[in-house]
């Protein structure tokens, strides 16, 4: 368990320290930008490799990054298809928990009943711990891919769902008279209206789901305990700790690592794509 | 409008028996301070909220759904209420749009109203990259865009600096002639009112009701000339004082 949480307080970390690093600025800075990260993770993995090589520590309890990188060869064929396995898994459950959440934001504006009437199963649903439920979902789903799949479905929709309803409901008051004004349909309003008031919040939605679905197929899987050709990640993840093969660890954490980071760039480039022309959160102000 | 009255859910009395009579062509002027139910009454008008009691009766046969008459009526609030996503062109478009007219059979009159208020050149661009007075012009272009026979305005130029206020002000007595139409408009300066009016009618508080209702006799053309003559000057003090006396009528009543 204590293992599961490190991870996830590292791809969190991974988001926050990306974010920070998303500044407005001149060429030269726009230089700057580049050359000081890149720097900066160089001269850590050399402090890496040389506490590594001069104490003398052996493969099992530290590799060095030259290791690390001579598995990243060695054990591609065990670890790319359980990358697959795991992308496969976080897609799935992000694209549902986008079409779920969206959907189901839209009902729940439109109906003030079914709101009142879903909100306790949303919070129930939110609030019991996502790997207390991975046993259950054990047992009832068909196969351990799809209690997965639903786990991870769970943990990404709730940020979608209730980003997209509080969006829904943010709507200039105005605006909304004067669409009543010239007698728009429902219909209308939700299309012309609505929905595009929602965007950032939706927006927001999607990076914090993008990398909870990654975090939730990870932990899901830690939780589940699959094996054998359709395992994903996280149980070579454990395998190679059982067997002290720390550079394929390192490997895997490696590529989760690099999958975040992926998805956490396309969500925001996603969301910097349908807002930069309008949205204060994506403008850049001289001043 | 006809004994208009309004009591809000919170049991405040905004408006009681109201009633008044508004003729093709005219500019009105609702002036009061705040609180006397100016701005309700033309929302009532509006048709956003229904009276309490009381009607509203319109010489048009054709009426809506929401009981408007289709299509005569413009309405212009205190901010440009504008959508930030879409560029100034599509935010002109959204009446016609809501109606069922296409972009393309749209293009002509969306660029016309731009044209009437002086922005041809941006329509473009995006709610953000505008200043405060031209954000209202796009607000204005879009009011008219349906060609209303009635343009109701609540106090749209009340968070403007004053230059631009005048400019905005000599804009819309301009449209209000090219176009024929009747406006209501709402605000609380007495200025603009007697600059703009043909008819100013004076609100008093608690309860909201007509106080004075005057009619002004206002040469055809008003320039910066117009606003340094004796006539403006009379007109404005007349305003003025019963302004006051509305003022004092509803501190004695309270």
């Amino acid at each position: 368990m204590n293992q599961i949480k490190t991870i996830a307080v590292a791809e969190a970390g991974t988001d926050a320290a990306v974010a920070a690093l998303l500044p407005r600025s001149s060429t030269n800075e726009k230089v700057l930008r580049v050359v000081i990260p890149v720097l900066a993770l160089s001269l850590a993995i050399l402090a890496w490799h040389l506490v590594v090589t001069i104490n003398g520590i052996p493969k099992y309890l530290l590799p060095g990054p030259v290791d690390v990188v001579i598995a990243l060869f060695t054990d591609s064929a065990t670890l790319w298809p359980a990358l697959l396995v795991t992308l496969k898994i976080t897609f799935m459950a992000l694209a549902l928990a986008l079409i779920g959440g969206v959907g189901l934001a839209i009902l729940l504006v439109q109906s003030r009943i079914l709101e009142l009437a879903l909100f306790p199963f949303a919070v129930i649903l939110q609030v019991t711990p996502m790997i207390a439920i991975a046993p259950l979902l054990l047992i009832y789903a068909p196969d351990t891919q799809t209690a997965l799949l639903i786990c991870a479905f769970i943990v990404a929709f709730f940020p979608i769902l209730s980003n997209m309803a509080q969006g829904l409901k943010s709507v200039d008051h105005n605006l909304l008279n004067l669409f009543e004004l010239y007698g728009a349909s429902s219909w209308q309003t939700l299309l012309y209206l609505k929905i595009p008031t929602s965007m950032p919040y939706f927006m927001a939605g999607l990076r914090i789901g993008g990398g909870l679905s990654l975090i939730a197929a990870v932990v899901a899987e830690f939780a589940a305990g699959s094996a054998g050709q359709g395992a994903g990640l996280a149980f070579r993840l454990l395998e190679s700790q059982y067997r002290l093969n720390l550079p394929r660890l390192f490997v895997a954490l490696l590529m989760l690592c690099g999958t975040g980071i992926a998805i956490f760039g396309l969500t925001s480039f996603i969301s910097w794509l349908t807002l930069h022309r309008w949205h204060e959160s994506a403008i850049k102000r001289e001043n | 409008m006809r004994n208009v009255t309004k009591v809000f859910s919170n049991g405040t009395l905004a408006l009681r028996d109201m009633s008044l009579d508004v003729k093709g062509g005219e500019f009105i002027s609702l002036l009061g301070p705040s609180g006397c139910g100016k701005s309700t009454a033309l929302r009532i008008i509006a048709g956003l909220g229904a009276p309490s009691s009381g009607s509203i009766d319109w010489p048009s046969s054709k009426i809506n759904t929401k009981g408007l008459p289709e299509g005569d009526v413009g309405f212009v609030f205190q901010d440009p209420t504008l959508m930030p996503w879409a560029n100034v062109f599509d935010n002109v478009h959204l009446p016609l749009k809501l109606r069922g007219v296409s972009k393309a059979d749209a293009r002509e009159r969306i660029m016309e109203g731009l044209a009437s208020v002086g922005l041809a050149d941006f329509a473009k661009s995006y709610p953000r990259e505008l200043s405060g007075g031209m954000r209202m012009r796009v607000s204005i272009a879009r009011a008219i865009v349906t060609r209303p026979k009635l343009l109701l305005m609540d106090e749209p130029f009340a968070a403007l600096d004053e230059i631009t206020r005048q400019k905005l002000n000599d804009d819309v007595l301009r449209l209000w002639q090219q176009f024929g139409m009747t406006v209501i408009f709402v605000t609380h300066s007495v200025y603009e009112s007697a600059y703009l009016s043909s008819r100013i009618v004076v609100m008093r508080a608690r309860p909201g009701q007509v106080f004075t209702d005057m009619q002004i006799a206002q040469p055809a053309i008003r320039d910066h000339d117009y606003r340094n003559s004796e006539g403006y000057r009379q007109t404005c003090q007349t305003v003025s004082d019963a302004l006051q006396r509305a003022i004092h009528a509803a501190e004695i009543a309270s």
